[in-house]
């Protein structure tokens, strides 16, 4: 499957697998309840392996946390597009507790909001919409300003001085 | 008033491209009625009742002669000819077509306006104080903080797609005229015993089906640490308020649920983690001071009382004494131009009166014109001496009704005439109660009396804290209104208490009148209508009002 990625369009070798189905080598994600209950397992496996998180409960994030340095991937299922859960969480991920790995949206979500998932923190999609890929990228350049701070930098807030 | 650089410029221009291709997309058919409405409300864009409706963003009320002639030729060629201006000091059109709002977006990036963040469920226009910058009582001019929030908040990546929708209100001064304890977050600027200036903050007030007065979380605030409790604040509602229900999803209804110490102790933990992260330096600050460029006042502009001119003209003495108030730098008065006068429904301009207001604003206060959230217009720096001029030239476009504070002087949502979601007219209503109290003489008898009505219980029209509120109510098909006294949103915020049953269409204006007779009878002298209610109660007006009944 295609996705977005860095900015890119690549081929995605990562197989997204549900609660029953056992686990082959290679890239694959988990949902995060059954990360809770295998993750010894899972991770005996030669290969990396992702926790897929539904974003209707923040709290998953805190209990996710000691685990992060052992997992390459956390994927933020958003359940419907106007649910903006997702947003935070991604930010505290990349910025509170410095997650590294990739962090992939999927679910609902529009093209239009791409531009802040980026922002917050999100750098692949599996964009699912009527728009080509190629069109998909060109979300990422709509604003050229950025004011506030997120997880990309700091914003023109900080950046407005007298001298400037 | 704040002037825009390039980058304020850019994202103006970039938001009207962006909205020009989404608006192609669902005509296309690539974005669905369900996709594009959150889009478009970020825009201001609502379908309503007759037509679409447009809500234009007018950040802290100020609008400059040159914007004041954008909106007038924008009302005139995609619309009907008027605006409507509300109480979070916006404008709105009622009959624009849908295809041209792209357009309109580019008529209004070009004068730096726009219509970003004005509905859906993200952070609104930051409101304030029309006083600002001009009131003796400041502690320190709101303005710069405003701007700030409108930017920290403006397509901000995290708070884009709240529970709901989230209102943040900011004043300078003691006396508050911009309603900060109904807003999801009202901010003071107050001084500490150490003498340094921060915020008050309060959280989880708002009207709407629950009415609830905010409450302060942090009695002082350093300036430098705003943006991360603001952050801090957001975050824990993004990531707590109730999404299963749309009635219970305001801040509110979280500081409720959880109770106040509760919310505060998750607000403070969270602002722990964040605190140092962005700190709004002084000079930060002093670079958005500098922007509000402030008008040359003439410092030999001279003192003029009017006392002659007022003994002989009835009229100019009753608009000089209610519709202007003193300004801290002598010389000059602070002027209000009443949207109320009789027979227009409230907040109501013609493209030809913003054309005219814009010329006299130009001529007498420094090219900038100030929204009230009384639905009401402010010309904050008019010389003494031009008084009288500048009032008969408002006269001739009927901006002089001087009632200003007066029973009159309604604050009125478009309910059935304009709105999909009223239950009843509130503007028909306005006209019923108006015609009751022309008599001006016994208007100002009555003294400052906040009449606020609105056509269902969200609340629009701020009918929760009118010292009388009229709420419309639907009973099997007819307008019922459901009447309330005792509400404030100044100082002393409160809200208002059921009167008794709701009272038919035909019998609202003789209710007010009833309570009016009511409280001439039982007040003190040079009691205020407000402090009579609290003194003796609801019940001696609910005898008199359903005596007959
Ligand atoms: C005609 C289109 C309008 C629609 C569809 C509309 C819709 C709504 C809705 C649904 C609410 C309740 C929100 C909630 O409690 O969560 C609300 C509240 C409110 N609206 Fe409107 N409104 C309209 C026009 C206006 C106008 C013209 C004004 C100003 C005159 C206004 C000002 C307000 C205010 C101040 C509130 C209360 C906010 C609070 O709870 O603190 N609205 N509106
Ligand atoms: S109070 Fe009700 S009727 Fe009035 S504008 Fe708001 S939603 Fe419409």
């Amino acid at each position: 499957m295609r996705i977005i990625k860095d900015r890119q369009i690549i081929e995605d070798a990562w197989v997204h697998l549900s609660d029953e189905v056992a686990p082959p080598n290679g890239k694959v994600t988990v949902p995060f309840s059954r990360w809770l209950v295998e993750r010894e397992s899972l991770l005996q496996r030669e290969g990396e392996i992702g926790v897929r998180l539904d974003c209707q409960a923040p709290e998953e994030l805190d209990v996710l946390a000691p685990d992060l340095p052992r997992i390459q991937l956390v994927m933020l299922e958003l359940p419907r597009f106007a649910d903006g859960r997702a947003f935070s969480i991604a930010r505290l991920l990349r910025q509170r507790y410095g997650f590294t790995g990739e962090i992939r949206a999927g679910g609902d979500f529009l093209y239009d909001q791409m531009f802040y998932l980026a922002r917050v923190g999100v750098n692949a999609f599996e964009y699912r919409g009527p728009e080509p890929l190629e069109d998909a990228l060109k979300a990422f350049e709509t604003f050229s300003v950025k004011y506030q701070p997120a997880a990309d930098g700091t914003g023109l807030i900080q950046q407005r001085r007298l001298s400037a | 008033m704040y002037t825009y650089d390039e980058h304020d410029q850019r994202l103006v221009d970039e938001r009207a491209a962006q909205f020009r291709d989404q608006t192609r997309r669902y005509f296309e058919g690539k974005l669905t009625e369900e996709q594009f409405l959150p889009l478009r409300l970020q825009n201001g864009l609502y379908i309503q009742r007759h037509a679409p409706m447009l809500r234009i963003a007018v950040p802290y009320g100020h609008l400059a002669a040159r914007q004041l002639r954008m909106v007038a030729h924008i009302a005139r060629v995609y619309d009907k000819g008027y605006v409507h201006f509300t109480t979070r000091q916006n404008i709105q059109l009622n009959w624009p077509k849908v295809e041209d709002v792209p357009v309109i977006l580019e008529d209004l990036a070009s004068v730096q306006m726009h219509a970003i963040q004005t509905s859906g469920n993200c952070i609104r226009n930051t409101t304030s104080d029309p006083l600002a910058g001009v009131c003796a009582d400041e502690v320190e001019d709101p303005r710069p903080y405003c701007e700030i929030i409108r930017q920290w908040s403006t397509l901000h990546p995290e708070f884009a797609f709240l529970p709901r929708k989230f209102k943040i209100a900011v004043t300078g001064a003691p006396s508050d005229r911009a309603a900060v304890r109904v807003h999801d977050i009202g901010l003071r600027l107050v001084r500490n015993a150490a003498g340094e200036v921060g915020f008050e903050v309060i959280v989880g007030g708002g009207l709407g089906r629950t009415p609830i007065i905010g409450k302060v979380i942090r009695e002082f605030l350093p300036k430098r640490d705003l943006l991360t409790y603001l952050e801090a604040i957001l975050r824990v509602y993004n990531l707590h308020g109730r999404r299963d229900n749309k009635f219970k999803a305001r801040i509110k209804i979280l500081v409720k649920e959880m109770g106040v110490e509760a919310f505060r102790e998750a607000v403070e933990k969270e602002w722990q983690a964040i605190q140092g992260t962005f700190p709004l330096e002084d000079d930060i600050i002093a670079w958005y001071q500098a922007r509000f460029v402030r008008p040359q006042y003439d410092p030999r502009a001279a003192e003029k009382d009017w006392e002659d001119e007022r003994g002989r003209q009835a009229e100019f003495s009753a608009w000089y004494a209610h519709n202007t108030v003193s300004h801290k730098v002598p010389g000059y008065r602070v002027v209000f131009l009443s949207l109320k006068p009789p027979g227009v429904a409230p907040g109501d301009l013609t493209s030809e009166q913003l054309e005219r207001v814009a010329d006299l604003c130009e001529r007498y206060s420094f090219g900038v014109t100030r929204t009230t959230h009384t639905q009401n217009l402010v010309f904050a720096d008019v010389r003494q001496t031009d008084l009288f001029e500048l009032w008969q030239a408002l006269k001739e476009i009927n901006l002089a009704t001087p009632n200003i504070g007066k029973l009159t002087d309604m604050i009125c949502c478009p309910g059935l005439d304009y709105c999909a979601l009223a239950n009843a007219s509130s503007i028909s209503v306005a006209g019923d109660i108006y015609r009751r109290f022309e008599d001006l003489d016994y208007l100002y008898d009555l003294g400052d009396i906040r009449v606020n009505l609105s056509g269902c219980m969200n609340g629009c029209g701020h009918h929760s804290v009118g010292h009388i509120g009229i709420l419309g109510v639907d009973k099997k098909g007819e307008e019922w209104y459901q009447i309330t006294l005792g509400g404030s949103s100044a100082d002393d915020a409160s809200l208002g208490e059921r009167l008794g049953p709701a009272v038919a269409k035909d019998q609202v204006a003789d209710t007010v009148e009833a309570i009016i007779k009511t409280y001439v009878d039982l007040r003190l002298e040079d009691e205020p209508f407000l402090a009579t209610v609290r003194r003796v109660g609801v019940t001696p007006f609910k005898e008199r009002v359903y005596a007959n009944h």
